[in-house]
Order: structure tokens, then C-alpha cells, then sequence
């Protein structure tokens, strides 16, 4: 099937809207994606239709539930080409995915041993890591970043020793656009016998990653962010792994037999999954992927990166416009600033145009701190945005200019 | 003029455009003619917590008027304490201490602005209202 923008804007009724008068610009998909109405419908049909408990009812709405919830584990593992779908754990997102993993790791973990962190991390992927630091009494290192912002392989080799346990990176960067060598990354931390994992948060709207050909140990997403709903991601984890990490939350769901004396905790991947977990969320995570296969992720990607392209270098033509983040991996972000107007004010006027940017830091103080400024504006695009709102923007952030100086 | 006569006059202002954008504008013209602070006062202590830009708000006592300078390094947020150092410096403490702000929504510049920066102007007007109690005290002393 052809790619055909103006028939995939059609599957998003949010598109339609306007914004302060104006019709609605939305260029902030790297903090989340809209919804296709395939997604909604699914959320809509799972309460109307068939909405119970899973995994232990006798009766057929349960059982139908639980179906569903099921077969969306058994999609997310064909998406990732994971080789069990008891490796995909059902999480809050991201977040709640690190966190997991991070706790698992503190009685792994002794002083003196060191774990590696890349320069451009969200919060959400130092922060856990950094508890697990002082849980441990473990060293945290930074691998560093170019002025173009992408890491620095060879101090990456550097740091790396038999004293290295856990590396964690993201795999494209959600200020920069930055697409990491995730596959190089992961190898040289397993010659040193490092854990790897992989922060797939902004990857995988815009890429389908083979996880068996990555061989990483643990890689976490959020369905929110590929056009899925709030409150629901996958965490993998190699059985290997999965079965030595200690359950993160007890509850019901998670165990095989309770008595007062000693609980014995489900095998996977029942185990990290205590209490009624989001049954609608995790149904329609299988829509939204089912959704973004049916488009393909070759014409995803195509279509971005054209985005990318014309994006840039209208933006670039923008007199005192500068770009941060200029990797010749990338993906359709762009974070900008204007000579001596703070971001802050572009996003209120571009607001005001009906164009949705984030400004601030974007989470990741780190990398501000490295370009020594206060934040950007971030225009992030996905495969429903169109050249023309691209000349929104870029008349939009003229306009801001003109007016802020 | 009286907190309330600037306050009018400020409404009144503000009801010449019609359009957003214009009102944006004028806000902008305000923080460009805020006289420029002391530089040597612009120190963290002097940062209003709860902005997403930085404002530096600085306050001191002129023939029992207190007298308020700031600064932000957004031209936006540097509009909206210049409306805001135009409506309170030069007043008396207890002025200051008991003025009504109904002006701000009536400007309609509460609902006008994103949520982090309605914050903000919460955080502005709270500073400065602190700092005339404090002035106040010392009065009263």
C-alpha cells in the first residue's frame, strides 16, 4: 500500500481540532503520539464489550479478556522478534520498566562495581540507576558526547572493565534525535560480561528493533509514545535474567501459592506483574502495533526522515537559528533555539499559532548543562505530520522572532 | 497613583487589542522598557522559585515606598513582571500587603498564559507581597 499522509491524518480524530483559532500543528509526538481510532475503538470496545478480569475468572468475559490481553504479549513479542512472550512483562511505561530492573540489580551489584550511563539520558534513565547506586554502593560513569551529540565510542571502550556490570543507554535520544549504536554498544559491554539495557522510549515509533539480533539483556518502551494509550509499556528481559531478578512489587497476580509462612512467587511473566494490571492499555498496545505494522515501519521511517530533511533545511535558513544535536544518525527531532531569545517565549507565541512544541530541558538537564543553556525548543515530528505544517513552523518561529527581538 | 488607578489603567491598556497576538506584543514592549537591574543583584537569591524562565526580583525601601527591580531572561515573563513592578513599586508596604490582584484576571492574563507560567505569576505576586510584609515589620519596629 502507497503512503498516502492525507488518509493516514483521517485515522487521528484529535487532528481535526483547532488551537487558540488556529488548526491544530502537532509537533510534539517525541513527548507522546496521537491515537488512530483503531486505538480509541479498542479501548472503547474492551469496556463496552467484554471488560473483566483477567487470568482468574471462570467466566467468559474473563476468559475473552484475557484472550485479548494475551495475544497483545504475543504481538509485542512478534513486533520485537522476542524469542519467548513470557520475556515481554507488561509495565506502566518506561519508567515503571527501569525501575524494575534497577531494583532487581541492587543485591547483584557491590562497592566498587561500576555502571555506565550515556551523557544524553532522559532523568528516568539515571535517576533509578543512581538509587541503585547508593543502595549498592556501586560508581556510576558518564560516557560522553560530541558537540554534534553522539557518544564517544572510543572513551566508551575506555571506561569499560571487568569492573563494569550494567551499561544503560537509550537508543535514540529524546532532546537530540540522536540515533545510538546501540548493537556496537551492547557487544563491547558484553565482552566485558555487562548487562545491557536499552531505553527504547523514542525508538520505537520511528523504528521496528529485532531484539534477538541486538542480543540486549533488557530493553523498555511506552505505548504512548507509538500511538498507544498513557499507563501501559513492555519491559524484555532475557529469561536468564528474568528469572534471577527478585519480584519488584508483591500483590496478587504474582504468586503461585501464599501461606503466612513463605510465599512462592508465578513463573514468568506473572511474576513482575502483581495486581490487576491495564487491560484495556495492554489490548490496545496490540492495536497500536498492529496499526503501525499495517503503514510499515519502512514507509514510517521514509516519510520522517523526508520530514527531517525539508525541517532542517528550512529552519536552518532562519537567520541565528541553531540546531542542537546534528548526528548524521538521527531521527525526526529537531531541537533549536534562536540567538538570544529564550525557548520558552518561541513555544508561547508558536502556542499561539496553534503549534504544539515542548520547550524547557526535556528532562535531560545534562545535556543543557553540556551546550550551557537553559533549554530548547523541540519540534518532533511523526509519520501523520506534513511538509506543509513544516512551513507552519518555520513561518511561525519568523514570527517569533520578529516579535521576541 | 494609587495601586488601583494603575491597575485601570493597565485594563484599560490591555482592552485596545483585541487579538491575542497584540496583547503578546504589547506585553513584550513592557518587559523591553524595564529599567535594567543592577546586575550585581541579580543573584540566586534573588530567583523566584516555581518559573520555568528565570526571574530575579529585587526590593528596597525609598522614603517608606517600597521600591521593586527585576529582571528575567524571557522577554514574556520579563512583560509580565514589568505589568507587575508598574502596579506595586513605589507604594507603601501596607498597600502592597492588602491589594486585591483581581486586575490580572481581568486583563485576562491568567488564562492567556501556559500553566507554568500562571504558576510563575502566582510565585511573582507571593514575593513581592512577602517583601512588603517584611518591610512592613520593619516599620513597624
Amino acid at each position: 500500500m502507497a503512503f498516502n499522509v492525507t488518509q493516514i491524518r483521517e485515522d487521528f480524530p484529535i487532528l481535526k481540532r483547532e488551537v487558540n483559532g488556529k488548526p491544530l500543528v502537532y509537533l510534539d509526538n517525541a513527548a507522546t503520539s496521537q491515537k488512530p481510532k483503531q486505538v480509541i475503538d479498542s479501548i472503547v470496545d474492551y469496556y463496552s464489550l467484554y471488560n473483566s478480569n483477567i487470568h482468574r475468572g471462570v467466566h467468559t468475559l474473563s476468559q475473552e479478556a484475557t484472550d485479548a490481553y494475551e495475544a497483545s504479549r504475543k504481538k509485542i513479542q512478534k513486533h520485537f522478534n522476542i524469542s519467548r512472550s513470557h520475556e515481554v512483562i507488561f509495565t506502566s511505561g518506561t519508567t515503571h520498566g527501569i525501575n524494575l530492573v534497577a531494583n532487581g540489580f541492587t543485591s547483584f551489584l557491590k562497592e566498587g562495581d561500576e555502571v555506565l550511563v550515556s551523557a544524553m539520558e532522559h532523568h528516568s534513565n539515571i535517576v533509578p540507576w543512581q538509587m541503585l547506586c547508593e543502595r549498592s554502593g556501586a560508581v556510576m560513569k558518564v560516557i560522553p558526547m560530541s558537540e554534534e551529540g553522539t557518544l564517544l565510542l572510543d572513551e566508551y571502550d575506555q571506561l569499560l572493565s571487568d569492573r563494569t556490570k550494567l551499561v544503560f543507554v537509550n537508543h535514540i535520544s529524546n532532546s537530540l534525535g540522536t540515533i545510538n549504536p546501540v548493537d556496537i554498544i551492547i557487544e563491547k559491554a558484553h565482552q566485558v560480561g555487562a548487562a545491557v539495557l536499552v531505553d527504547g522510549a523514542q525508538s520505537c515509533s520511528h523504528i521496528k528493533p529485532d531484539l534477538q539480533a541486538l542480543d540486549v539483556d533488557f530493553y523498555v518502551t511506552s505505548a504512548h509514545k507509538m500511538c498507544g494509550p498513557t499507563g501501559i509499556g513492555m519491559l524484555y528481559g532475557k529469561e536468564s535474567w528474568l528469572q534471577k531478578l527478585p519480584p519488584y512489587q508483591g500483590g496478587g497476580e504474582m504468586i503461585a501459592e501464599v501461606t503466612f509462612e513463605k510465599t512462592t512467587f508465578a513463573d514468568l511473566p506473572h511474576k513482575f506483574e502483581a495486581g490487576t494490571p491495564n487491560i484495556a492499555g495492554g489490548i490496545a498496545f496490540g492495536t497500536a502495533i498492529d496499526y503501525l505494522n499495517e503503514i510499515g515501519f519502512n514507509a514510517i521511517a521514509g516519510h520522517e526522515q523526508e520530514l527531517l530533511t525539508y525541517a532542517t533545511e528550512e529552519l536552518l535558513k532562519v537567520p541565528g537559528l541553531k540546531i542542537y544535536g546534528t548526528g548524521r544518525e538521527k531521527t525526526s527531532v529537531i531541537s533549536f533555539n534562536l540567538e538570544d531569545i529564550h525557548p520558552y517565549d518561541v513555544g508561547t507565541i508558536l502556542d499561539k499559532l496553534g503549534i504544539a512544541v515542548r520547550t524547557g530541558h526535556h528532562c535531560t538537564q545534562p545535556i543543557m548543562d553540556f551546550y550551557k543553556i537553559p533549554g530548547t525548543v523541540r519540534a518532533s515530528f511523526a509519520f501523520y505530520n506534513t511538509k506543509e505544517e513544516v512551513d507552519i513552523l518555520v513561518e511561525g518561529v519568523r514570527k517569533a522572532q520578529m516579535m521576541l527581538s | 497613583m494609587s495601586i488601583a488607578e494603575i491597575q485601570e489603567e493597565l485594563i484599560d491598556e490591555f482592552s485596545l487589542f483585541d487579538d491575542w497576538m497584540d496583547k503578546y506584543e504589547h506585553l513584550i514592549g513592557l518587559g523591553k522598557s524595564l529599567p535594567l537591574i543592577d546586575p550585581a543583584l541579580k543573584t540566586d537569591d534573588r530567583i523566584i522559585k516555581g518559573c520555568q524562565s528565570k526571574v530575579w526580583l529585587h526590593a528596597a525601601m525609598e522614603n517608606d515606598k517600597l521600591i521593586f527591580t527585576a529582571d528575567s531572561d524571557a522577554i514574556i515573563t520579563k512583560g509580565i513582571i514589568a505589568v507587575l513592578v508598574r502596579v506595586f513599586s513605589g507604594q507603601s508596604p501596607e498597600e502592597i500587603v492588602k491589594a486585591n490582584t483581581d486586575f490580572i484576571d481581568q486583563i485576562g492574563l491568567k488564562e492567556h498564559l501556559s500553566p507554568t507560567r500562571a504558576n510563575g505569576l502566582v510565585s511573582m505576586i507571593k514575593q513581592m507581597k512577602l517583601y512588603a510584609i517584611a518591610f512592613q515589620a520593619q516599620l513597624k519596629k
